[in-house]
């Protein structure tokens, strides 16, 4: 039916594959005993990168927060930043996994496990932030409500505290789903592999799947379940993550908008992100047919949609603080576009707002490099973004004698991208060692799509 | 003889073969049997009249999380620790609803991934059906009946017989 009313369109899978290659080339990444020496070189240097940020991470901890660029003005700097962006990246491998399977879009079949793994690397560079901000980390239980000695309970009527449990909630339940969806597939490792370690290693983690239609029947029905209950806790995330900001009184956040305004950014970001790793993968591995163009132009209508609603919301904030008629208001989106972060705005408008411009056109969408650099600097754009909501606010309050510049310092800069490092090395070790590719839906894929051909 | 026989197992080349397999075994009335396929085919669970329960599970563990969400906050904010903050009742409700959230949805996923974990009987490291013969392909790209020794109605020569009258590509035992 799908493919009489829009004849044109590249199908989701490549022609020609079946049940059985679809297993041997996703499998073979994994199981194949020689290394790429491209990944090599990559995980290579995405490690040198941890290591960065294992030195950052050092140098604080031996001499506190006072080596970052933080002051008494701007309380939250480049932490609080890297946080909220990391988050939203995270945002688009649960969106792609539990919302389009709610809406049953086939197209996100081989792009769900690459993007979970996305989701939940980033999550774990988010939950750092908050953690080594407070100063003290090795206190940081002290967030969680136990029966301690002090007799001291957690405030639950702060959003900093709805925090922890909307980041926790986040990652168990993201990891678990991750982890449901590879079951099937490490019985597959586990059926496939030569070696017996190997075997034995996927077999512990497939817990005996065996692939029997009762089994399948629970298990799709709890899968089912999990996307119904993750697509209201990825909005509720991000929404809590702006209450921290929304809650205050302080200008330019304390605003009704901001948990919208926020989710449809995190999205924005996310797919952005989905696409950068995207476009390298599926050319090193040879995967065009499983991540065909059809998929990233998908990913690109997504984001120019929620490229849209981001940039009616920078339109918005303008007209909210004219219309409020209050003062701190207005002199705060004043300051912001012509005050010492003016450079900083302009161009998150041009990076998020104008850029993504170019997504209408089908050419664009069709053509690869465009589409990679477009997503890079949609990354660049969501991070100045959140730059700005956090820095330019606070450094201009109320008060002009509490006025003060804020700029991220060399130890705030090399944990920014030391995370990126600990991004990617997971990362490559999760290509190497797991399955990129879900293989049982993209067996289901292959069943169904033979099914459409045989109605025609 | 039957007595060291799991059952017999019949190897299929597509999901359409052994949906029908299936759906002719029922029809001669066996009743202890599993097809084995390498995704999920909705039409078997229903042939095998299998109905999954996991959503009872996910219930409860969804008003379990609320009711603890609720309690934790109740008992920290009101009879562990009342703090007077910005002259709001101890029991500030409305504030206590992000996190209750949070809970529903932790204690139902939870409940969904080891409910159906557990409903499965995982994990499950030994089973007879592993034994048998191409059975690694179960996860490739072949599809499998096995009809269980166990099953009133099985008998080695009759149940072999049936099965090869299915289409089926081989036939064999199943040792446990």
């Amino acid at each position: 039916m799908a493919a009489s009313t829009e004849p044109a369109e590249v199908p989701v899978l490549g022609p020609g594959q079946t049940y059985a290659t679809v297993t041997d080339r996703v499998s073979s990444v994994v199981l194949s005993k020689k290394t790429p020496k491209g990944w090599l070189l990559g995980f290579g240097i995405a490690f040198l990168v941890l290591m960065v940020m294992l030195f950052s991470l050092t140098v604080l901890f031996a001499k506190g927060v006072g080596v970052w660029g933080l002051n008494n003005t701007v309380a939250w700097g480049f932490a609080i930043v890297n946080f909220v962006w990391w988050v939203g990246i995270g945002h688009a491998g649960t969106l792609i996994s539990a919302i389009l399977l709610l809406f049953r879009q086939e197209w996100r079949n081989s792009i769900n496990r690459f993007a979970e793994a996305m989701t939940i690397f980033a999550v774990a560079n988010a939950g750092l932030f908050p953690i080594i901000h407070t100063g003290r980390p090795w206190l940081a239980y002290w967030l969680f409500p136990y029966p301690s000695m002090f007799q001291l309970w957690p405030q639950f009527r702060s959003p900093l505290l709805w925090d922890v449990f909307a980041i926790t909630t986040y990652v168990t339940i993201s990891l678990l789903f991750w982890y449901v969806g590879l079951i099937p597939d490490f019985a597959t490792l586990r059926d496939m592999a030569d070696n017996k370690v190997v075997r034995r290693v996927y077999g512990l983690f497939a817990l005996g799947w065996r692939g029997a239609a009762r089994h399948w029947a629970q298990y799709n029905r709890a899968a089912l379940l999990l996307a119904a209950l993750a697509t209201p806790l990825v909005v509720s995330v991000h929404s809590v993550v702006s209450f921290d900001f929304a809650v205050s009184s302080v200008p330019g956040w304390h605003t009704t908008f901001l948990p919208p305004y926020f989710v449809s950014g995190a999205i924005f970001s996310g797919f952005a992100m989905v696409m950068t790793l995207a476009i390298p993968i599926r050319k090193f591995y040879h995967m065009e047919d499983f991540i065909t163009d059809r998929h990233l132009e998908n990913m690109a209508k997504v984001m120019l949609a929620t490229g849209l609603i981001v940039f009616y919301a920078y339109i918005m904030e303008v007209f909210f603080a004219w219309y409020s008629g209050n003062e701190y208001e207005k002199f705060m989106i004043y300051n912001r576009m012509t005050g010492p972060y003016a450079p900083y705005y302009w161009s998150l408008i041009f990076f998020n707002g104008v850029m993504p411009q170019l997504l209408w056109f089908k050419k664009v969408r069709r053509t690869t490099w465009i589409l990679f650099l477009i997503s890079i600097g949609v990354n660049i754009g969501m991070w100045l973004e959140r730059f700005i909501i956090v820095v330019t606010s606070l450094h201009r309050e109320y008060l002009p004698s509490t006025w003060a510049h804020y700029a991220g310092t060399f130890w705030d800069w090399t944990l920014y991208i030391g995370t990126l490092g600990f991004f990617f090395s997971l990362l490559f070790l999760f290509l190497r060692v797991l399955p990129m590719i879900n293989m049982f839906e993209m067996k289901e894929l292959v069943h169904h799509l033979s099914h459409r051909g045989k109605e025609h | 003889m039957s007595e060291s026989v799991y059952g017999l197992i019949a190897k299929f080349d597509t999901p359409e073969d052994v949906v029908e397999a299936t759906r002719q075994a029922r029809a001669a009335g066996y009743q202890r049997m599993e097809a084995y396929s390498p995704f999920p085919i909705e039409e078997l669970a229903e042939i095998l009249d299998f109905k999954p329960k996991i959503q009872y599970l996910v219930f409860i563990g969804g008003v379990l999380g609320a009711l603890s969400g609720f309690a934790l906050q109740y008992y920290a904010s009101v009879i562990a620790y009342p703090l007077i903050i910005g002259g709001r009742p101890f029991n500030s409700w409305p504030a206590f609803i992000v996190i209750e959230f949070e809970m529903t949805i932790l204690f139902a996923g939870l409940f969904a991934v080891f409910g159906m974990l557990g409903l499965n009987g995982f994990p499950h490291p030994y089973h007879p059906v592993f034994n048998a013969k191409d059975f690694n392909l179960v996860s490739r790209d072949k599809f499998f009946l096995v009809i269980e020794s166990e099953d009133p109605r099985f008998d080695e020569t009759r149940t072999r017989a049936f099965l090869e009258s299915l289409n089926p590509e081989e036939v064999t035992e199943v040792h446990p």
